[in-house]
Protein backbone atom coordinates (compact mmCIF):
# COMPACT_ATOMS: atom_id res chain seq x y z
CA UNK A 1 0.00 0.00 0.00
CA UNK A 2 3.04 2.18 0.78
CA UNK A 3 4.47 1.39 -2.64
CA UNK A 4 1.65 2.58 -4.35
CA UNK A 5 0.89 5.41 -2.51
CA UNK A 6 4.47 6.39 -3.54
CA UNK A 7 4.11 5.56 -6.89
CA UNK A 8 0.91 7.45 -7.87
CA UNK A 9 3.39 10.79 -6.27
CA UNK A 10 6.19 9.54 -8.98
CA UNK A 11 3.33 9.81 -11.39
CA UNK A 12 2.90 13.67 -10.13
CA UNK A 13 6.17 13.94 -10.17
CA UNK A 14 6.86 12.87 -13.86
CA UNK A 15 3.66 14.66 -14.87
CA UNK A 16 5.66 18.02 -12.76
CA UNK A 17 8.83 17.12 -14.88
CA UNK A 18 6.85 17.23 -18.03
CA UNK A 19 5.33 20.70 -17.28
CA UNK A 20 8.91 22.09 -16.20
CA UNK A 21 10.67 21.03 -19.44
CA UNK A 22 7.47 22.79 -21.47
CA UNK A 23 8.43 25.89 -19.65
CA UNK A 24 12.12 25.45 -20.53
CA UNK A 25 11.71 24.82 -24.38
CA UNK A 26 9.45 27.81 -24.21
CA UNK A 27 12.08 29.70 -22.89
CA UNK A 28 15.33 28.20 -24.60
CA UNK A 29 16.84 29.99 -27.95
CA UNK A 30 19.18 27.20 -29.33
CA UNK A 31 17.55 24.97 -31.48
CA UNK A 32 19.88 22.06 -30.41
CA UNK A 33 19.13 22.56 -26.69
CA UNK A 34 15.53 22.55 -27.94
CA UNK A 35 16.22 19.19 -29.03
CA UNK A 36 17.37 17.70 -26.50
CA UNK A 37 14.94 18.77 -24.11
CA UNK A 38 12.03 17.64 -26.58
CA UNK A 39 14.03 14.27 -26.23
CA UNK A 40 13.86 14.39 -22.28
CA UNK A 41 10.41 16.07 -22.50
CA UNK A 42 9.68 12.30 -24.33
CA UNK A 43 11.59 9.56 -22.09
CA UNK A 44 9.83 12.10 -19.04
CA UNK A 45 6.25 10.75 -21.05
CA UNK A 46 7.45 7.10 -20.79
CA UNK A 47 8.45 7.05 -17.68
CA UNK A 48 5.30 8.43 -16.43
CA UNK A 49 3.10 5.83 -19.25
CA UNK A 50 5.02 2.72 -17.46
CA UNK A 51 4.21 4.06 -13.86
CA UNK A 52 0.56 4.25 -14.79
CA UNK A 53 0.62 0.94 -16.33
CA UNK A 54 2.22 -0.47 -13.42
CA UNK A 55 -0.04 0.74 -11.07
CA UNK A 56 -3.85 0.28 -12.86
CA UNK A 57 -2.14 -3.13 -14.39
CA UNK A 58 -3.22 -2.12 -17.98
CA UNK A 59 -0.98 -4.12 -20.39
CA UNK A 60 -1.46 -2.13 -23.28
CA UNK A 61 -0.28 0.92 -21.48
CA UNK A 62 3.25 -0.38 -21.66
CA UNK A 63 2.73 -1.38 -25.72
CA UNK A 64 2.19 2.49 -26.02
CA UNK A 65 4.88 3.26 -23.47
CA UNK A 66 7.29 1.41 -25.84
CA UNK A 67 5.53 3.08 -29.04
CA UNK A 68 6.07 6.06 -27.35
CA UNK A 69 9.98 5.49 -26.58
CA UNK A 70 10.81 4.30 -29.88
CA UNK A 71 9.11 7.46 -31.56
CA UNK A 72 9.76 9.99 -29.93
CA UNK A 73 12.86 9.41 -28.04
CA UNK A 74 14.44 7.87 -30.83
CA UNK A 75 13.95 8.32 -33.96
CA UNK A 76 12.13 11.51 -34.30
CA UNK A 77 15.07 13.13 -32.24
CA UNK A 78 17.62 11.77 -34.60
CA UNK A 79 15.30 12.78 -37.18
CA UNK A 80 15.52 16.33 -36.14
CA UNK A 81 19.06 16.46 -35.39
CA UNK A 82 19.36 14.90 -39.13
CA UNK A 83 17.61 17.69 -39.97
CA UNK A 84 19.31 21.00 -38.42
CA UNK A 85 22.80 19.22 -39.61
CA UNK A 86 21.43 19.40 -43.27
CA UNK A 87 19.78 22.82 -42.99
CA UNK A 88 22.76 24.16 -41.27
CA UNK A 89 21.06 25.54 -38.47
CA UNK A 90 21.84 25.26 -34.62
CA UNK A 91 21.68 28.71 -33.32
CA UNK A 92 19.28 31.32 -34.22
CA UNK A 93 16.10 31.38 -32.57
CA UNK A 94 13.81 34.46 -32.99
CA UNK A 95 11.05 35.14 -30.66
CA UNK A 96 8.52 37.27 -31.86
CA UNK A 97 7.58 38.54 -28.03
CA UNK A 98 10.69 38.73 -25.79
CA UNK A 99 11.06 35.81 -23.29
CA UNK A 100 10.24 37.18 -19.76
CA UNK A 101 6.89 38.28 -21.39
CA UNK A 102 6.35 34.54 -23.19
CA UNK A 103 7.06 33.22 -19.44
CA UNK A 104 4.43 35.34 -17.64
CA UNK A 105 1.83 34.65 -20.26
CA UNK A 106 3.00 30.74 -19.57
CA UNK A 107 1.52 31.51 -15.85
CA UNK A 108 -1.83 32.65 -17.27
CA UNK A 109 -2.23 29.63 -19.37
CA UNK A 110 -0.95 27.38 -16.21
CA UNK A 111 -3.72 28.54 -14.24
CA UNK A 112 -6.41 28.73 -16.75
CA UNK A 113 -5.94 24.96 -17.51
CA UNK A 114 -5.63 24.08 -14.34
CA UNK A 115 -9.06 25.94 -13.89
CA UNK A 116 -10.05 24.38 -16.54
CA UNK A 117 -9.63 20.90 -15.56
CA UNK A 118 -11.01 21.26 -12.49
CA UNK A 119 -14.28 19.28 -13.57
CA UNK A 120 -13.15 17.30 -15.61
CA UNK A 121 -11.37 15.74 -13.13
CA UNK A 122 -14.11 15.57 -10.91
CA UNK A 123 -15.96 13.28 -13.09
CA UNK A 124 -12.69 11.15 -14.16
CA UNK A 125 -12.16 8.20 -11.51
CA UNK A 126 -8.44 7.48 -12.96
CA UNK A 127 -5.74 7.43 -10.67
CA UNK A 128 -3.58 10.19 -12.50
CA UNK A 129 -6.97 11.89 -12.81
CA UNK A 130 -5.11 15.35 -10.64
CA UNK A 131 -2.58 15.33 -13.52
CA UNK A 132 -4.87 16.30 -16.47
CA UNK A 133 -4.39 19.90 -15.48
CA UNK A 134 -0.21 19.72 -16.01
CA UNK A 135 -1.37 17.69 -19.25
CA UNK A 136 -4.00 20.48 -20.30
CA UNK A 137 -1.66 23.44 -19.54
CA UNK A 138 1.43 21.40 -21.67
CA UNK A 139 -0.66 21.54 -24.26
CA UNK A 140 -1.25 25.17 -24.27
CA UNK A 141 2.12 25.94 -23.66
CA UNK A 142 3.06 23.75 -26.71
CA UNK A 143 0.56 25.79 -28.33
CA UNK A 144 1.77 29.30 -27.05
CA UNK A 145 5.46 27.89 -28.34
CA UNK A 146 4.18 27.49 -31.65
CA UNK A 147 2.49 31.04 -32.13
CA UNK A 148 5.76 32.96 -30.88
CA UNK A 149 8.20 31.45 -32.81
CA UNK A 150 9.33 32.55 -36.46
CA UNK A 151 11.18 29.63 -37.99
CA UNK A 152 9.55 26.90 -38.74
CA UNK A 153 12.14 24.26 -36.64
CA UNK A 154 10.99 25.02 -33.21
CA UNK A 155 7.19 25.28 -34.77
CA UNK A 156 7.65 21.63 -35.48
CA UNK A 157 9.12 21.03 -32.08
CA UNK A 158 6.09 22.52 -30.29
CA UNK A 159 3.69 20.76 -32.79
CA UNK A 160 5.37 17.47 -31.49
CA UNK A 161 5.61 18.82 -27.81
CA UNK A 162 1.84 19.41 -28.05
CA UNK A 163 1.41 15.79 -29.51
CA UNK A 164 3.36 14.68 -25.83
CA UNK A 165 0.80 16.94 -23.70
CA UNK A 166 -2.30 14.95 -25.53
CA UNK A 167 -1.03 11.62 -25.18
CA UNK A 168 -0.42 12.71 -21.63
CA UNK A 169 -3.78 14.36 -21.16
CA UNK A 170 -5.12 10.63 -22.51
CA UNK A 171 -3.31 8.83 -20.54
CA UNK A 172 -3.86 10.80 -17.25
CA UNK A 173 -7.95 10.87 -18.49
CA UNK A 174 -8.67 7.74 -19.42
CA UNK A 175 -5.94 5.22 -19.33
CA UNK A 176 -4.87 5.98 -22.52
CA UNK A 177 -6.58 5.58 -26.46
CA UNK A 178 -7.34 2.18 -28.04
CA UNK A 179 -4.62 0.96 -29.37
CA UNK A 180 -5.25 1.52 -33.36
CA UNK A 181 -5.55 4.98 -32.63
CA UNK A 182 -2.14 5.59 -30.82
CA UNK A 183 -0.82 3.20 -33.84
CA UNK A 184 -2.08 5.93 -35.90
CA UNK A 185 -1.22 8.66 -34.18
CA UNK A 186 2.52 7.26 -33.98
CA UNK A 187 2.46 7.11 -37.67
CA UNK A 188 1.00 10.59 -38.13
CA UNK A 189 3.51 12.13 -36.07
CA UNK A 190 6.38 10.58 -37.89
CA UNK A 191 5.29 11.13 -41.45
CA UNK A 192 4.01 14.58 -40.10
CA UNK A 193 7.91 14.94 -39.30
CA UNK A 194 9.42 13.74 -42.26
CA UNK A 195 6.51 15.61 -44.57
CA UNK A 196 7.33 19.04 -42.59
CA UNK A 197 11.22 18.13 -43.20
CA UNK A 198 10.77 18.46 -46.39
CA UNK A 199 8.55 21.64 -46.68
CA UNK A 200 11.54 23.01 -44.79
CA UNK A 201 13.89 22.07 -47.73
CA UNK A 202 11.28 23.80 -49.78
CA UNK A 203 10.61 27.11 -48.11
CA UNK A 204 14.50 27.75 -47.44
CA UNK A 205 14.99 27.10 -51.45
CA UNK A 206 12.21 29.64 -52.37
CA UNK A 207 13.06 32.37 -49.49
CA UNK A 208 16.83 31.70 -48.28
CA UNK A 209 15.34 31.43 -44.55
CA UNK A 210 13.32 29.28 -42.91
CA UNK A 211 11.29 32.64 -41.36
CA UNK A 212 7.88 31.27 -42.33
CA UNK A 213 6.70 34.71 -41.94
CA UNK A 214 8.11 35.13 -45.92
CA UNK A 215 5.04 32.54 -46.71
CA UNK A 216 2.54 35.60 -46.36
CA UNK A 217 4.62 37.23 -50.18
CA UNK A 218 3.34 33.71 -51.48
CA UNK A 219 -0.83 35.52 -51.40
CA UNK A 220 0.37 38.66 -54.14
CA UNK A 221 1.54 35.77 -56.49
CA UNK B 1 14.62 28.46 26.61
CA UNK B 2 16.45 24.84 27.75
CA UNK B 3 20.53 24.46 27.99
CA UNK B 4 20.06 22.27 25.07
CA UNK B 5 19.10 24.48 22.63
CA UNK B 6 21.34 27.38 23.82
CA UNK B 7 23.82 24.87 23.07
CA UNK B 8 22.69 23.62 19.76
CA UNK B 9 22.21 27.52 18.89
CA UNK B 10 25.81 28.33 19.56
CA UNK B 11 27.50 25.14 18.20
CA UNK B 12 25.05 26.31 14.90
CA UNK B 13 26.84 29.78 14.65
CA UNK B 14 30.19 28.60 15.50
CA UNK B 15 30.21 25.81 12.84
CA UNK B 16 28.68 28.25 10.23
CA UNK B 17 31.50 30.33 11.21
CA UNK B 18 34.26 28.24 10.70
CA UNK B 19 33.11 26.01 7.95
CA UNK B 20 31.73 28.62 5.74
CA UNK B 21 35.40 29.68 4.19
CA UNK B 22 35.67 25.67 4.32
CA UNK B 23 32.86 25.62 1.88
CA UNK B 24 34.51 28.04 -0.73
CA UNK B 25 37.59 26.80 -0.41
CA UNK B 26 36.27 23.40 -0.93
CA UNK B 27 34.16 25.02 -4.06
CA UNK B 28 37.23 26.78 -5.57
CA UNK B 29 39.13 23.41 -5.41
CA UNK B 30 36.68 21.34 -6.91
CA UNK B 31 36.38 24.13 -9.80
CA UNK B 32 39.92 24.14 -10.37
CA UNK B 33 40.41 20.01 -10.61
CA UNK B 34 37.09 20.36 -13.40
CA UNK B 35 38.92 22.84 -15.25
CA UNK B 36 42.55 20.87 -14.99
CA UNK B 37 44.40 23.42 -13.40
CA UNK B 38 46.22 22.98 -10.26
CA UNK B 39 43.95 23.48 -7.25
CA UNK B 40 44.51 25.94 -4.36
CA UNK B 41 45.01 24.28 -0.78
CA UNK B 42 41.54 24.19 0.99
CA UNK B 43 43.02 26.41 3.75
CA UNK B 44 43.76 29.48 1.58
CA UNK B 45 40.48 31.60 2.68
CA UNK B 46 41.07 30.94 6.23
CA UNK B 47 45.08 32.60 5.66
CA UNK B 48 43.43 35.09 3.52
CA UNK B 49 41.59 36.27 6.39
CA UNK B 50 44.60 36.27 8.53
CA UNK B 51 46.34 37.91 6.43
CA UNK B 52 43.26 40.53 5.70
CA UNK B 53 42.81 40.75 9.31
CA UNK B 54 46.24 41.77 10.07
CA UNK B 55 46.44 44.43 7.59
CA UNK B 56 46.16 47.86 8.18
CA UNK B 57 42.70 49.35 6.41
CA UNK B 58 43.16 52.27 4.44
CA UNK B 59 39.59 54.01 3.70
CA UNK B 60 39.32 56.75 1.03
CA UNK B 61 38.94 60.45 2.18
CA UNK B 62 35.54 61.21 1.35
CA UNK B 63 34.54 58.32 3.17
CA UNK B 64 31.15 58.82 5.43
CA UNK B 65 30.92 56.31 8.60
CA UNK B 66 28.50 54.26 6.85
CA UNK B 67 31.32 53.32 4.73
CA UNK B 68 33.00 52.21 7.76
CA UNK B 69 29.84 50.67 9.35
CA UNK B 70 28.61 48.73 6.54
CA UNK B 71 31.04 45.50 6.97
CA UNK B 72 30.08 45.12 10.38
CA UNK B 73 26.47 45.69 9.58
CA UNK B 74 26.85 42.87 6.84
CA UNK B 75 28.35 40.13 8.65
CA UNK B 76 26.41 40.72 11.25
CA UNK B 77 23.34 39.99 8.81
CA UNK B 78 24.43 37.05 7.72
CA UNK B 79 25.95 35.60 10.64
CA UNK B 80 22.59 36.41 11.88
CA UNK B 81 20.76 34.01 9.04
CA UNK B 82 23.26 31.16 9.67
CA UNK B 83 22.18 31.13 13.02
CA UNK B 84 18.59 31.56 11.74
CA UNK B 85 18.89 28.83 9.32
CA UNK B 86 18.39 25.40 10.86
CA UNK B 87 21.62 23.18 10.00
CA UNK B 88 22.19 20.95 12.89
CA UNK B 89 19.14 20.72 15.14
CA UNK B 90 15.47 22.11 15.09
CA UNK B 91 15.74 23.30 18.39
CA UNK B 92 17.13 27.04 18.04
CA UNK B 93 15.98 29.51 20.78
CA UNK B 94 16.73 32.46 17.56
CA UNK B 95 14.17 30.72 15.09
CA UNK B 96 11.46 32.38 16.57
CA UNK B 97 12.94 36.02 16.34
CA UNK B 98 12.92 35.56 12.05
CA UNK B 99 11.09 33.16 9.97
CA UNK B 100 11.18 32.34 6.26
CA UNK B 101 10.07 36.45 5.21
CA UNK B 102 12.17 38.22 8.05
CA UNK B 103 15.29 36.04 6.39
CA UNK B 104 14.65 37.37 3.13
CA UNK B 105 14.57 41.09 4.37
CA UNK B 106 17.56 39.92 6.34
CA UNK B 107 19.71 39.59 3.19
CA UNK B 108 18.18 42.52 1.47
CA UNK B 109 19.27 44.62 4.52
CA UNK B 110 22.60 43.45 4.29
CA UNK B 111 22.50 44.16 0.49
CA UNK B 112 21.12 47.94 0.59
CA UNK B 113 24.35 48.60 2.74
CA UNK B 114 27.02 46.96 0.94
CA UNK B 115 25.26 48.89 -1.70
CA UNK B 116 25.30 52.06 -0.24
CA UNK B 117 28.58 51.82 0.97
CA UNK B 118 29.79 51.17 -2.86
CA UNK B 119 28.31 54.46 -4.03
CA UNK B 120 29.29 56.14 -0.82
CA UNK B 121 32.95 56.99 -2.20
CA UNK B 122 31.65 58.13 -5.53
CA UNK B 123 33.66 55.96 -7.97
CA UNK B 124 32.26 55.23 -10.88
CA UNK B 125 32.66 51.20 -10.55
CA UNK B 126 30.98 51.68 -6.83
CA UNK B 127 28.50 53.06 -8.62
CA UNK B 128 28.07 50.71 -11.09
CA UNK B 129 28.28 47.77 -9.28
CA UNK B 130 25.53 48.82 -6.59
CA UNK B 131 23.47 49.48 -9.50
CA UNK B 132 23.66 46.14 -10.97
CA UNK B 133 23.51 44.52 -7.51
CA UNK B 134 19.93 45.72 -6.82
CA UNK B 135 19.05 44.94 -10.35
CA UNK B 136 19.53 41.36 -9.51
CA UNK B 137 18.40 41.81 -6.21
CA UNK B 138 14.98 42.95 -6.70
CA UNK B 139 14.56 40.11 -9.28
CA UNK B 140 15.98 37.55 -7.31
CA UNK B 141 14.09 38.52 -4.15
CA UNK B 142 10.41 37.64 -4.49
CA UNK B 143 11.81 33.79 -6.63
CA UNK B 144 13.59 33.02 -3.42
CA UNK B 145 9.94 34.25 -1.52
CA UNK B 146 8.07 32.27 -3.51
CA UNK B 147 10.44 28.93 -2.82
CA UNK B 148 10.15 29.38 0.63
CA UNK B 149 6.40 30.16 -0.04
CA UNK B 150 5.65 26.86 -1.28
CA UNK B 151 7.36 25.04 1.22
CA UNK B 152 5.11 26.85 3.41
CA UNK B 153 2.24 25.55 1.55
CA UNK B 154 3.01 22.15 1.87
CA UNK B 155 4.10 22.55 6.20
CA UNK B 156 1.41 25.13 7.01
CA UNK B 157 4.45 27.17 8.80
CA UNK B 158 6.81 30.64 7.38
CA UNK B 159 9.31 29.42 10.41
CA UNK B 160 12.18 27.59 8.96
CA UNK B 161 12.57 25.13 11.90
CA UNK B 162 8.83 24.15 11.81
CA UNK B 163 9.42 23.66 7.46
CA UNK B 164 11.98 21.75 8.14
CA UNK B 165 10.18 19.38 11.36
CA UNK B 166 7.65 18.26 9.28
CA UNK B 167 9.52 17.89 6.44
CA UNK B 168 12.50 15.97 7.92
CA UNK B 169 10.84 13.93 10.58
CA UNK B 170 6.81 13.87 8.93
CA UNK B 171 5.96 10.73 6.52
CA UNK B 172 7.70 10.51 3.44
CA UNK B 173 6.04 12.06 0.53
CA UNK B 174 7.28 13.31 -2.70
CA UNK B 175 5.86 16.79 -3.43
CA UNK B 176 5.94 18.23 -7.32
CA UNK B 177 6.02 21.11 -6.17
CA UNK B 178 9.57 20.84 -4.52
CA UNK B 179 10.56 19.67 -7.77
CA UNK B 180 10.06 23.36 -9.53
CA UNK B 181 11.51 25.32 -5.92
CA UNK B 182 14.23 23.14 -6.26
CA UNK B 183 14.75 24.51 -9.29
CA UNK B 184 13.87 27.80 -8.82
CA UNK B 185 16.41 27.53 -5.64
CA UNK B 186 19.24 26.78 -7.61
CA UNK B 187 18.89 29.76 -10.08
CA UNK B 188 18.39 32.44 -7.35
CA UNK B 189 20.99 30.94 -4.97
CA UNK B 190 23.61 31.32 -8.49
CA UNK B 191 22.40 34.88 -8.75
CA UNK B 192 22.47 35.54 -5.12
CA UNK B 193 26.02 34.79 -4.34
CA UNK B 194 27.53 36.02 -7.68
CA UNK B 195 28.19 32.73 -9.13
CA UNK B 196 29.28 32.04 -12.63
CA UNK B 197 26.16 32.00 -15.18
CA UNK B 198 25.36 35.79 -13.23
CA UNK B 199 28.88 37.07 -12.07
CA UNK B 200 32.41 35.60 -12.13
CA UNK B 201 33.73 35.49 -8.34
CA UNK B 202 37.22 35.17 -9.52
CA UNK B 203 37.65 38.47 -12.24
CA UNK B 204 38.18 41.71 -11.46
CA UNK B 205 37.53 42.12 -15.24
CA UNK B 206 35.89 45.67 -14.88
CA UNK B 207 33.23 45.34 -17.44
CA UNK B 208 31.58 42.16 -16.26
CA UNK B 209 32.18 42.31 -12.22
CA UNK B 210 29.06 42.61 -10.13
CA UNK B 211 30.25 41.97 -6.14
CA UNK B 212 33.62 42.59 -6.87
CA UNK B 213 32.89 46.20 -7.92
CA UNK B 214 30.82 46.78 -4.93
CA UNK B 215 34.08 46.11 -2.49
CA UNK B 216 36.89 47.31 -4.50
CA UNK B 217 36.98 50.23 -2.45
CA UNK B 218 37.71 48.08 0.99
CA UNK B 219 41.06 47.02 2.25
CA UNK B 220 42.21 45.47 5.15
CA UNK B 221 39.56 44.16 8.15
CA UNK B 222 36.82 45.89 6.97
CA UNK B 223 37.45 43.53 3.37
CA UNK B 224 38.14 40.17 5.25
CA UNK B 225 35.20 40.79 6.89
CA UNK B 226 33.01 41.49 3.91
CA UNK B 227 34.67 38.37 2.51
CA UNK B 228 33.32 36.22 5.16
CA UNK B 229 30.15 37.56 5.18
CA UNK B 230 30.46 36.26 1.38
CA UNK B 231 31.25 33.09 2.40
CA UNK B 232 28.36 32.84 4.95
CA UNK B 233 26.10 33.88 3.11
CA UNK B 234 27.13 30.80 0.62
CA UNK B 235 26.78 28.81 3.47
CA UNK B 236 23.42 30.46 4.24
CA UNK B 237 22.09 29.80 0.79
CA UNK B 238 23.35 26.52 0.78
CA UNK B 239 21.75 25.46 4.34
CA UNK B 240 18.41 26.73 3.47
CA UNK B 241 18.74 24.38 0.30
CA UNK B 242 19.92 21.62 2.04
CA UNK B 243 17.16 22.49 5.10
CA UNK B 244 13.86 22.48 2.46
CA UNK B 245 15.17 19.78 0.17
CA UNK B 246 17.35 17.61 1.71
CA UNK B 247 16.74 18.01 5.57
CA UNK B 248 17.11 13.94 6.58
CA UNK B 249 19.82 13.59 9.08
CA UNK B 250 19.20 17.18 11.62
CA UNK B 251 18.74 16.61 15.30
CA UNK B 252 14.99 17.33 16.55
CA UNK B 253 14.02 18.95 19.76
CA UNK B 254 13.98 16.24 22.32
CA UNK B 255 17.55 14.89 21.29
CA UNK B 256 20.36 17.09 22.01
CA UNK B 257 22.83 14.13 21.28
CA UNK B 258 21.89 14.49 17.86
CA UNK B 259 23.26 17.97 17.53
CA UNK B 260 26.55 16.56 17.22
CA UNK B 261 25.76 13.52 15.36
CA UNK B 262 24.12 15.87 12.53
CA UNK B 263 27.32 17.44 12.15
CA UNK B 264 29.27 14.82 10.11
CA UNK B 265 26.09 14.67 8.05
CA UNK B 266 26.30 18.09 7.57
CA UNK B 267 29.76 18.50 6.24
CA UNK B 268 28.71 15.14 3.85
CA UNK B 269 26.13 17.16 2.49
CA UNK B 270 27.78 20.57 1.56
CA UNK B 271 30.17 18.79 0.32
CA UNK B 272 28.46 17.16 -2.09
CA UNK B 273 26.47 20.33 -3.10
CA UNK B 274 29.90 22.47 -3.29
CA UNK B 275 31.08 19.85 -5.82
CA UNK B 276 28.08 20.21 -7.84
CA UNK B 277 27.74 23.84 -7.47
CA UNK B 278 31.76 23.55 -9.24
CA UNK B 279 30.26 21.54 -11.79
CA UNK B 280 27.13 23.78 -12.75
CA UNK B 281 30.33 26.40 -12.95
CA UNK B 282 32.38 24.61 -15.04
CA UNK B 283 29.46 24.12 -17.60
CA UNK B 284 27.96 27.12 -17.67
CA UNK B 285 29.57 30.65 -19.43
CA UNK B 286 28.56 34.06 -18.35
CA UNK B 287 26.14 35.52 -19.23
CA UNK B 288 25.16 39.00 -20.55
CA UNK B 289 23.93 41.32 -17.64
CA UNK B 290 20.49 41.52 -19.74
CA UNK B 291 19.84 38.37 -19.97
CA UNK B 292 20.07 37.79 -15.69
CA UNK B 293 16.25 39.40 -15.64
CA UNK B 294 15.50 36.47 -17.90
CA UNK B 295 17.21 34.03 -16.24
CA UNK B 296 15.68 35.37 -12.55
CA UNK B 297 12.31 35.53 -14.54
CA UNK B 298 12.30 31.85 -15.47
CA UNK B 299 13.53 31.20 -11.65
CA UNK B 300 10.20 33.18 -10.23
CA UNK B 301 8.19 31.85 -13.16
CA UNK B 302 9.23 28.40 -11.82
CA UNK B 303 8.85 28.75 -8.00
CA UNK B 304 5.34 29.95 -8.78
CA UNK B 305 4.26 27.23 -11.09
CA UNK B 306 5.52 24.90 -7.82
CA UNK B 307 3.25 26.96 -6.00
CA UNK B 308 -0.50 25.98 -8.31
CA UNK B 309 1.02 22.97 -8.62
CA UNK B 310 0.55 21.99 -4.94
CA UNK B 311 -3.12 23.72 -5.48
CA UNK B 312 -3.94 20.65 -8.17
CA UNK B 313 -6.39 18.73 -6.91
CA UNK B 314 -5.27 15.46 -5.58
CA UNK B 315 -1.77 16.36 -6.30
Amino acid sequence: MMMQAYLIQSINLFASALLLLSFAMLSQRRILTLIHLFTLQGAALVAATVVVAYVTDQHHLYYSAAITLVTKVFVIPLLLHRLIDRLNIKWDVETLINIPTTMLIGILLVVFAFNLALPIVKLSSSIAHSTLGIALACVLLSFMMMITRAKAVPQVIGFLSMENGLFFAATAATYGMPMVVEFGIAFDVLVGVFILGVFMFQIREQFDSLDIRHLEKLKDD
Amino acid sequence: MSWSGLFSQLLEIAVALLLAPLLTGWVNQCRAWLQNKSAPSLMLQYRMLRKLFHKESVVAEHASPLFRAAPYIVFGCMALASGIIPTLSTDLPLSPAADAIALVGLFAFARVFISLAAMDIGTAFGTMGARREMLIGFLAEPALLMVLFSASLITQSTSLTGIVETLAHGKFTIYPSMAFAGVAFTLVSLAENARVPVDNPSTHLELTMIHEALILEYSGRHLALIEWAGSLKMFAYSCIGLALFFPWGMAEVDAPGATILALPVLVFKLAIGGALLALIETVSAKMRIFRVPEFLATAFMLAVIGMLVHFLPGA
